[in-house]
C-alpha cells in the first residue's frame, strides 16, 4: 500500500513546478549569500574628522585611523557642528575632534583630550565603532609616550602586548560561525514546512476525504508523506556542506557522519512537528503562519544569531524548547571542534525527546474521521 | 439481504442536531436515493455510513460491520464519491486509478488491464495519459466515479455525483450507475435533482435531519397525490422549519 502512495507522492512532488527548484535552490542561496549578511562584524565605519590642530601629531593618529581599515574618512569638517550634520545626514557613523593645541598640550602637558562621538541609531556600529576607535588612539598615545621619554632618556615604560589565541576560529571568521547554522534553518524550513503545506493542500482539495474513507492507516499515509522530505533534507544538507566546503573553505572537523545522523534525528522531530501544525490547520493559509509563528521563535531562541548565554534567565529557559538549539549546537561543535559522538549525547538524547514527542502528538492528533 | 441499516443513527454538533435518530435499510444491489433539501442533513448521514463522521448516538452496519466500531473494515467494503471532485488533479487518468487500484489492496500486475478494460469501455481510451486537471467536468465526475468503484466494492456511496454539469452528461453518468447496479453493487446516492430521483429504486427523504418519507418513487407520488417526484419533494421541504 505504501508503494503506491510512495508513487504517487514522488510523481506529485517532481510535477510540482515549485518544491524541487525550492530544494535546490535555497540552500544554495542561504548558503552563498546569508553568512555575508548576516555578519555583525563592523567595517566601513563612516568617519567625519575636525581637525582643529593640524599639526604632524594630528596628521600621524588620523593616517593610523585610515590604516586600520575600519573606517572610512567620508568628511572633513571645519568645526563639530558641520561634522553633525553628517551624521544627521547619516553619511557618518563617527565624528572625531581633534582640538587646536592638540601637539602642544601633548608635549608640554603630557595629557590631551580628544573627542569622540558616535551615532547610536545602530547600536553595534556605534558601540565598536568607538572601541575600534579608542583602541586605535591608545595604541598612538603608547608610541607618543614611549618617544617622548625616550626624548628625555628615561626608562622605556613596559608595554604590555596581549595576543589572544582563538582557539576553533582562529581568525574569528564570522562565515565559520554562521554556515552549519543557517544549513539547519535551510534544513528547518524544507522538511517543517513542506510537509506541512502538502498535507494541508489536501485538506483544502478535499483529497483528503477520499484518502481518509479508503483502509489506508493513517501511518501509512503519513509515512508516504514524510519520506520525499527526508530525502530532500539529504539533498538540501549535501548542497549546503559541498557549497560551504568550495565558497567558505570550510569541512567539518569531525566526520561527515555524525551530521548526516543527527540531521537524520533532527529532520525526523522537525517534520513531526510539522505534521502537528497540518493536523491543526484547515488552510494552506493558516499552517503558514502557524508555521511561520514557531519557526520564527525557535529560531530566534536557537542561539543561531545571538548567543543563548547573553539571553535573560527566561529566554534562556524557553530556549530549552527550541530542537532547532540542540543540532545548531551539534553542527557547530562538529564543524569547529570535531567533536565526536560521545561528546553529543546531551544533545542526541533532547533531540530524539522531540522527534519522539512531536511525531506521537502528530499520529494521535492525525483523525480519519471526526 | 441487507448491506446497509441504520437503527436510531443521530449526530449532533453542539446544540444543532444535524441528523436526528434516522432508521433505514438499503438491500443489495439496490439503487438508493437519499434527497434532502440543503442543510437537511444528507451528507452528514453519509459520512456517517462511511467512517468520516462518528454518530452522537444510534447504531448503523455497513455490508455487516459495525460503522462506529469496524469503521476501517467498513471503509474495504465500500467505495466514494464526494460533492467535492476529489481525485488528484496533477495524476494522470491512469495513475489515479492505479493509486486507488493500490491503496484497496489490488494485486500490481491486475490493475494495468483493469485500467485498460475500463478506460475501453468509457471510450475514454485516448485519455489515458492526459493530466486530470485538463478533463472537462462531466469527465472528472465519470472517472471519480469509476475511481470509487474501480476495486468492486460491495457499496458505493455518491454525494452529489451531478453536480454542476449538463442534462446529457447526467445521463451519461446515470448509465454508469446503472452499470454498476447491474454488477451487484449497491448504489446509495444523494442529490437535489428529482429526475435522477425517479431512476432509484427506492428514495428516502430527509426534512430537518429526520427521514419523512422512504418508497418507491411510484408508490410515494401515490401517497402525496402528485405527479411527479418534484412535487412529492416539494411538500415535504415545506414542513423545514430549520432554513
Amino acid at each position: 500500500m505504501l508503494r503506491f502512495l510512495l508513487e504517487k507522492e514522488f510523481k506529485q512532488f517532481f510535477r510540482n513546478s515549485f518544491v524541487p527548484r525550492m530544494v535546490i535552490m535555497f540552500p544554495l542561496t542561504a548558503i552563498l549569500i546569508y553568512p555575508l549578511v548576516a555578519n555583525f562584524e563592523v567595517k566601513n565605519v563612516n568617519l567625519s574628522l575636525v581637525d582643529h590642530d593640524k599639526s604632524s601629531y594630528s596628521r600621524s593618529l588620523v593616517q593610523k585611523v585610515v590604516a586600520s581599515g575600519y573606517f572610512n574618512i567620508t568628511n572633513v569638517a571645519s568645526n563639530y557642528e558641520k561634522a553633525l550634520r553628517t551624521i544627521e545626514s547619516n553619511r557618518a557613523d563617527l565624528i572625531l575632534e581633534i582640538p587646536s593645541n592638540f601637539e602642544r598640550t601633548l608635549v608640554k602637558e603630557r595629557k590631551a583630550n580628544l573627542m569622540i562621538s558616535a551615532n547610536a541609531v545602530n547600536g553595534n556600529k556605534g558601540g565598536l565603532g568607538t572601541a575600534y576607535l579608542v583602541r586605535i588612539i591608545s595604541d598612538f598615545n603608547g608610541n607618543i609616550q614611549t618617544e617622548l621619554m625616550g626624548n628625555h632618556g628615561r626608562m622605556k615604560i613596559p608595554n604590555l602586548d596581549i595576543i589572544p589565541l582563538y582557539r576553533y576560529n582562529p581568525s574569528l571568521l564570522y562565515s565559520v560561525f554562521m554556515v552549519p547554522a543557517i544549513l539547519i534553518m535551510v534544513l528547518a524550513m524544507i522538511c517543517g514546512f513542506l510537509p506541512a503545506l502538502n498535507i494541508v493542500g489536501e485538506k483544502e482539495n478535499g483529497t483528503i476525504e477520499q484518502m481518509n474513507v479508503t483502509p489506508v492507516k493513517k501511518f501509512t499515509f503519513i509515512v508516504s508523506k514524510l519520506i520525499p522530505y527526508w530525502l530532500s533534507g539529504y539533498v538540501v544538507l549535501t548542497i549546503g556542506i559541498t557549497v560551504s566546503l568550495l565558497v567558505w573553505k570550510l569541512f567539518p572537523e569531525g566526520y561527515l557522519i555524525t551530521i548526516y545522523f543527527f540531521a537524520t534525528i533532527f529532520i525526523l522531530a522537525f517534520s513531526g512537528f510539522g505534521l502537528v501544525i497540518s493536523n491543526y490547520a484547515i488552510t494552506v493559509q493558516q499552517a503558514m503562519f502557524m508555521m511561520f509563528f514557531f519557526v520564527l521563535t525557535f529560531i530566534f531562541m536557537s542561539g543561531l544569531y545571538t548567543p543563548v548565554e547573553n539571553m535573560p534567565n527566561w529566554a534562556q529557559f524557553i530556549s530549552h524548547f527550541s530542537p532547532l538549539k540542540y543540532i545548531i549546537q551539534v553542527l557547530r561543535m562538529v564543524y569547529l571542534k570535531g567533536s565526536a559522538f560521545n561528546e553529543l549525547i546531551p544533545q542526541f538524547i533532547a533531540l530524539c525527546g522531540f522527534a519522539i514527542f512531536f511525531n506521537g502528538w502528530a499520529v494521535l492528533s492525525y483523525r480519519k474521521s471526526s | 439481504m441487507k448491506v446497509i441499516e441504520a437503527e436510531n443513527l443521530t449526530k449532533r454538533f453542539g446544540q444543532f442536531t444535524a441528523v436526528d435518530h434516522i432508521s433505514f435499510a438499503v438491500e443489495k444491489g439496490e439503487i438508493f436515493g437519499f434527497l434532502g433539501a440543503n442543510g437537511a442533513g444528507k451528507t452528514t448521514a453519509m459520512r456517517m455510513l462511511c467512517g468520516l463522521s462518528k454518530p452522537t448516538s444510534g447504531k448503523g452496519t455497513v455490508s455487516g460491520f459495525d460503522i462506529d466500531k469496524e469503521s476501517e473494515a467498513v471503509k474495504k467494503s465500500i467505495g466514494y464519491m464526494s460533492q467535492k471532485f476529489a481525485l488528484y488533479e496533477d495524476l494522470k487518468v491512469w495513475e489515479n486509478l492505479r493509486l486507488y487500484g493500490g491503496i484497496y489492496g489490488m494485486d500490481n500486475k491486475a490493475i494495468g488491464p483493469k485500467i485498460d478494460e475500463l478506460l475501453q469501455q468509457l471510450g475514454f481510451e485516448s485519455e489515458k495519459d492526459t493530466m486530470v486537471k485538463s478533463l472537462p467536468l462531466g469527465w472528472k465526475q465519470k472517472l471519480a466515479f469509476s475511481a470509487a468503484i474501480f476495486h468492486e466494492p460491495k457499496i458505493v456511496f455518491l454525494d452529489e455525483p451531478t453536480g454542476g454539469v449538463d442534462p446529457a452528461a447526467r445521463r451519461q453518468f446515470w448509465e454508469l450507475i446503472y452499470d454498476a447496479a447491474d454488477r451487484g453493487i449497491t448504489v446509495f446516492v444523494t442529490t437535489h435533482y428529482m429526475d435522477e430521483a425517479e431512476y432509484c429504486n427506492r428514495v428516502s427523504i430527509m426534512v430537518d435531519g429526520r427521514i419523512e418519507a422512504l418508497d418507491t418513487p411510484k408508490n410515494l407520488k401515490k401517497q402525496f397525490e402528485a405527479e411527479n417526484m418534484d412535487q412529492v419533494f416539494h411538500q415535504l421541504a415545506r414542513r423545514a422549519k430549520r432554513n
